[in-house]
């Protein structure tokens, strides 16, 4: 489903990423580790096309396509979903209408039929439920003052509505209460499917504890320097990342 | 400057959607402008000698007057001398059917979402073949008429009603309040007259376009509105449609007069062509608009989206004198490639427990300049007196400029003024965001301007609000997408 080969990346001609290779396929979970500053974040927003990352050499292939060739839009219409770390605030704009537009856009570029206000609205009460937000919500205007929790329960529910083939979720852990914590990790895991991927950026284990990865890979200085199962997570929360980073150094000189 | 800025640049730097196209032949009064001229159209209108000595005695005042200096646009001197000031009702050239209309001038119909016929009357298409407006406007003309309500050009109404024009014309903006106020009054051609009987409520928003035929308002245009004791009007003025005129100077009157327990709701979307990218061209829109809230809890409602003109000078006031009444302001105004504006209002307390609300939004792009002006006076006897202002500056690009000039003036220790003012960047973050869930760059863009105007289009009428937010998308649409 997704290949990354050899992937550099740059933010204001910082080199961030160097040489990362990756291979997601169809139905398989993949955490992304690493300590701060290693390229997580980077890696997330490269897939979804992000402008201020330039990426200065090798590829990726979605689904055979070339990634890099398409728009932020284009993608998003392909089936990649991105989780924001910090999603951003639209005044004046209903969660509703945002929803209703995302997904009727979605479909429209995968060459479905678009839903009529009935169906949307059924949809969208349907998949609030699953993140335990109250329908209210709809009406507010989109993240503006919401929690922390209640922005990243918002970006559970678009993902929930707008079914992507590839989630991404940048550090959707980062700050949650065990609560939304669990909702997070009950959406991902009914969401499983085997068409469908998933690539889980975070910094701790512990959301780990409820999502079962296939994959575990730590990224460090913009390179993936070590993969293993769900054991390693749990090793890294038991001896932190410097064993790991001594080794990649070894290696390195 | 990022990659996403240029885009945001391309996108709002797009064309007014066609030109001037109208040839006219008129019977017009020679240019220029003396004490003949102004006689001569007095004369041509055949108006009471009431009239004629008000027409003259603006223009011995408009003489003793300079143009104002202090708004913060740029253009060339104006000859007035180099002006028509009469021409008689024009007649556009008359089309067989739509299909000889400028295809660009029917997508953007199709855009706002204007219905076929009325795409006939606005393009100028013959009208026997739109005889169902015809018979609208019939229809709502009788039912006004049995509610006593007067709806009519300003010319009608001073044959008809000389003692109403008499008693309200001026009673707002005096003939001598600024100069191009004073210019009008002197050579005013048509426009409006609305005047709502005691305690009747107007069953129908009443819209200029119902009378598109019966006056062309042209460049010297007057509103007269007055609403007796408890009575209620919503007026809208203009058209979402584009409007294009060979006339560069447009300095507009309009009056409106509020009794006890009266509401004046005026809405106004305006269109003039903005100039072509460089500036040239585009309309000057100098206008005097002011309402007297004259009566106790009384109530006047400015409600404008302006997107069109290369310049702007307009500040829809309210005079707040009867006790417990209440002005209104709420505004969109957008500016794009070289248009300037200075927009804003003023709110006059003078009545006890009067209050006035101000929300404007001003959205900038291209290389365009866009200035709120905004007067809060209380009175010294304007007791209990409340204001609340919130003006925002959306920029889009980084050549645009937006500028606040609120000024506040309080002589009563018990007033409560309020007063935000924030100015933002229309965000990367914000447009990623959007994009990231499917929606292409235009409609991001869209979304996040008409989220930005909510609070504003919520004041206009529904209908109104739709065209306006299709209007917005216009204007700021570009050759990405």
């Amino acid at each position: 489903m997704l290949k990354i080969n050899d992937l550099h990346a740059a933010i204001e001609d910082k080199a961030i990423l160097r040489g990362l290779n990756l291979e997601v396929k169809p139905g398989e979970v993949h955490a992304i580790m690493g300590p701060n500053g290693s390229g997580k974040s980077t890696l997330a927003n490269v897939l979804a096309g992000r402008e201020e990352y330039e990426v200065t050499k090798g590829s990726i292939t979605f689904e055979g396509k070339d990634l890099l060739e398409m728009e932020v839009d284009e993608r998003a219409q392909a089936g990649i979903f991105l989780a924001f770390q910090y999603p951003v605030e639209i005044p004046g704009v209903s969660t509703a209408t945002f929803l209703k537009s995302a997904i009727n856009a979605v479909r429209k570029g995968q060459g479905k039929e678009e839903l009529n206000a009935v169906q949307l609205l059924k949809l969208m009460r349907e998949r609030i439920r699953m993140v335990g937000m109250d329908e209210k919500f709809l009406q507010r205007s989109l993240n503006e003052g919401f929690s922390g929790g209640e922005k990243k329960r918002n970006e559970m529910l678009q993902m929930a509505l707008l079914e992507p083939k590839l989630a991404v979720l940048d550090e959707t852990d980062s700050g949650l209460d065990i609560d939304a914590l669990k909702v997070v990790s009950d959406v991902v895991n009914q969401m499983r499917s085997p068409e469908r991927s998933f690539v889980i950026v975070t910094h701790y284990q512990r959301l780990l504890n409820y999502i079962t990865p296939d994959f575990v890979h730590v990224l460090y200085n913009g390179r993936i320097v070590k993969t293993g199962d769900k054991t390693l997570a749990l090793k890294l929360e038991e001896l932190g990342y410097d064993w790991v980073k001594e080794e990649a150094d070894a290696i390195a000189l | 400057m990022s990659e996403s800025m240029q885009t945001l640049e391309a996108h709002t730097q797009s064309d007014y959607k066609y030109g001037f196209t109208t040839n006219i032949d008129t019977e017009t009064l020679p240019k220029g402008l003396n004490e003949d001229i102004v006689r001569a159209i007095s004369a041509k209108k055949n108006e009471p000698e009431f009239l004629l000595e008000w027409r003259l005695k603006a223009f011995r005042n408009w003489l003793t007057m300079t143009e104002p200096q202090w708004p913060n646009v740029h253009y060339p001197p104006i000859d007035y001398q180099d002006i028509i000031y009469y021409a008689a009702p024009k007649k556009k050239p008359e089309l067989k059917s739509l299909d000889e209309v400028d295809p660009e001038l029917l997508r953007t119909f199709e855009k706002l979402g204007i219905p076929l016929d009325e795409q006939k009357l606005l393009a100028g298409v013959a009208v026997d073949a739109v005889i169902d407006s015809v018979s609208i406007k019939t229809t709502y003309k009788e039912k006004l008429k049995e509610l006593g309500i007067i709806f009519s050009s300003f010319s009608e109404a001073v044959q008809d009603h000389p003692d109403l024009i008499q008693k309200y014309l001026g009673s707002v903006v005096p003939a001598s309040d600024n100069y191009f106020a004073a210019l009008n009054s002197a050579v005013f051609s048509d426009g409006s007259f609305v005047y709502i009987p005691k305690g009747v409520r107007c069953p129908m928003e009443l819209s200029t376009y119902f009378r598109i035929n019966t006056a062309n308002t042209g460049q010297f245009e007057r509103t007269l509105i007055v609403a007796e004791e408890g009575a209620y009007v919503s007026y809208l003025e203009g058209c979402t449609a584009p409007m294009r005129d060979e006339n560069q100077l447009h300095a507009a009157v309009v009056e409106l007069v509020a009794l006890d327990n009266a509401t004046i709701k005026y809405s106004t979307v305006q269109n003039w062509y903005p100039g072509d990218k460089d500036g040239k061209g585009g309309i000057y829109n100098f206008v005097t608009k002011r309402g007297l809230c004259a009566g106790f809890n009384s109530k006047i409602t400015w409600t404008q989206v302006e997107t069109g003109s290369a310049i702007t000078w307009k500040y829809p006031s309210c005079v707040l004198k009867g006790d417990n009444s209440v002005g209104e302001f709420y505004s969109v105004a957008v500016t794009n490639n070289r248009q300037q504006a200075d927009t804003g209002t003023k709110m006059m307390h003078i009545g006890k427990n009067t209050k006035s609300t101000i929300i404007s939004k001003g959205i900038s792009a291209g290389y365009s300049h866009n200035s709120y002006r905004g007067l809060v006076k209380i009175g010294k006897k304007a007791d209990n007196a409340h204001n609340f202002s919130q003006c925002d500056s959306l920029l889009m690009g980084d050549k645009c400029g937006a500028h606040t000039f609120p000024y506040l003036e309080v002589d009563n220790p018990s007033a409560r003024v309020e007063h935000e003012a924030t100015t933002s960047k229309i965000g990367e973050d914000q447009l990623f965001y959007l994009m990231q869930r499917g929606l292409s760059e235009e409609d991001a863009v869209n979304m996040i301007v008409n989220g930005y105007c909510k609070e504003v289009f919520n004041e206009l009428p529904m209908e109104f609000a739709v065209e306006a937010q299709k209007l917005l998308a216009i204007s700021l649409e570009g050759s990405v997408g």
